[in-house]
């Protein structure tokens, strides 16, 4: 290993739930010190931090809170949830360049019980609700209020031009909650779904979305420390190495309500991110053993399996239909649930389990996997074992 | 599925770059952003031209037609500003730009996309604001 690699060598997280019951700075606080006791590290040792838009949570507070003597670098990555793997790249970058030795990466949110997404979002600043994207100016006016509204354009566009069904969709969902079913700290535990519970359940966006097909409103903390491959010998636990780490901004790209790129069936930031990560690092698709791709809604995976190469554009359903995103499959996705399944803490769990996958210590451990996937659209990172 | 009632939705709110947009519905004109040195279309509107660099561009009134590009209509969370039942539109102009809009004036059934349609206009609010929304084109319906 490149003795300038940086690892993720702790990681922590609170209960996912519907209703935490205290603050999301409690949350994030709670789940930073549950990944430094993880990582054999303490508060005095944190000299970085980076989360991502839409927190609450402000580095100051975490710094009193927590009791951190200083922070050397601290950084907050733009695109909300699609940014939640570029926290990797700023604590990778900080870390190899010396700007600090040990940075916290966090998101707690009462997305739930708090601050809902998936209702009307009529207002607010670019920086409570999301930066990148136009939507209170281009699209609020016209009754597109909300993410399901947003992504279901750009859903539907895909369904005409592949002739992918609301059905196709619901078998992502179907994947996700059998996952789920399995990992005790998934909300959906014990909870799988049927295709037919799927398509029975209530329209949110026709003909893209059904209830089932959006991920879950969610209360929880999740963070993670990084730090040097020389450090990590004397953490703990084995770590995960971030192999690479990227953001992806193409031209003509928005968050979310991405409506203007020249062909809205190509994702093209994970086409960007993917031809990121495979050149600088030699890796193809054929060498990820786990997929975590950013599901806020089903048809995202589909996206994100064809630009990162696992199929060609438009065979994302019969991708999922030919159970190759099974936890048996050739690529598990999401084996912790992912967004649908475990808690949308806004991509942040993902990161987590991706950990966990190449620790051997997941709820659902795949066998075998050297390298895992996470992708959270405008942002992405393979990481591999230490 | 008809024009939805005028007059409780959200008005518009303009940046210093789009304002000239807005501003052009106010007086039932649909205006396009075109750059001055390399003659294209943008939208959503920025102050420069990402082709040629131009920051010289003028405000130019559309052909208000154009294509049914992608289309969805939302069933949650209720919004009875725009009627109980609406059909968010992403238009494609023949000018080779896309707006986010509606479709009115159209059965479920019929819907496809690909369909030609045309622009009009309505008030949303009290300050004289006014907003384009599309239907399909006359002609097409006609043969």
């Amino acid at each position: 290993m490149d003795s300038r690699s940086a690892v993720i060598v702790g990681i922590g997280q609170t209960e996912f739930s519907k209703n935490s019951g205290r603050s999301e700075l409690q949350l994030a606080c709670e789940a930073i010190r549950l990944a430094l006791d993880d990582a054999g590290l303490s508060p005095a040792d944190v000299d970085g931090m980076t989360t991502f838009t839409l927190d609450s949570s402000e580095d100051v507070d975490l710094v009193r809170t927590l009791g951190i003597e200083n922070l050397r670098f601290s950084s907050r990555v733009p695109h909300g949830g699609g940014g939640s793997t570029g926290t990797l790249a700023h604590a990778m970058a900080a870390v190899q360049s010396g700007l600090a030795k040990v940075v916290v990466g966090w998101r707690a949110m009462n997305e739930r019980s708090e601050a809902r997404f998936g209702t009307a979002q009529l207002s607010g600043s670019q920086e409570t609700r999301g930066s990148g994207t136009g939507f209170i100016e281009w699209s609020v006016p016209f009754g597109a209020v909300s993410p399901a509204a947003w992504t279901g354009i750009q859903a539907q566009r895909y369904m005409h031009i592949y002739g992918a069904t609301n059905e196709d969709f619901g078998r992502v969902s179907v994947v996700l909650r059998r996952a789920a079913a399995s990992n005790p700290r998934a909300f959906f535990y014990e909870k799988p779904i049927t295709l037919e519970e799927h398509q029975a359940s209530r329209w949110i966006v026709e003909p893209a979305f059904r209830l089932f097909d959006c991920c879950q409103e969610s209360d929880g903390g999740v963070a993670f420390v990084v730090t040097s491959s020389e450090r990590a010998r004397d953490c703990a636990k084995p770590g995960a190495r971030i192999v690479h780490a990227t953001q992806a901004v193409p031209f003509e790209t928005e968050v979310v309500t991405n409506f203007y790129h020249a062909d809205l069936t190509r994702f093209d930031s994970g086409i960007a991110a993917a031809a990121e990560l495979y050149g600088r690092t030699g890796l193809g698709p054929e060498d990820i053993q786990v997929a975590m791709l950013y599901d806020h809604f089903t048809v995202a995976v589909f996206w994100h399996l064809e630009a990162f190469g696992f199929c060609g554009p438009g065979e994302g359903p019969a991708f999922v239909k030919e159970g190759h995103l099974d936890l048996d499959g050739r690529l598990p996705l999401s084996p912790n649930g992912g967004l649908i399944g475990e808690a949308y803490i806004h991509g942040m769990n993902n990161i987590t389990e991706a950990v966990r996958q190449i620790r051997g210590t997941a709820a659902n451990p795949i066998e075998n996997v050297d390298h895992v996937l996470v992708s959270s659209g405008m942002s992405a990172a393979i990481l591999g074992r230490t | 599925m008809s024009t939805p009632p005028p007059g409780q939705r959200p008005e518009p709110v303009a940046s210093r770059d789009s304002a000239f947009f807005w501003q052009g519905l106010r007086e039932d004109r649909l205006l396009g952003q075109r750059c001055d040195g390399c003659q294209r279309f943008r939208h959503p509107p920025r102050p420069a031209c990402p082709h040629c660099g131009s920051l010289d561009w003028s405000a130019v009134p559309l052909s208000g037609r154009g294509h049914l590009h992608a289309w969805i209509r939302p069933q949650h969370p209720p919004m009875p500003a725009f009627g109980a039942d609406y059909l968010v539109a992403l238009i494609e102009l023949d000018e080779g730009i896309r707006l986010l809009s509606n479709l009115c004036d159209i059965e479920p059934g019929e819907i496809r996309n690909g369909m030609p349609v045309e622009v009009f206009f309505i008030d949303v609010g009290e300050s004289g604001a006014r907003i384009h929304q599309f239907r399909p084109l006359a002609e097409a319906a006609n043969g």
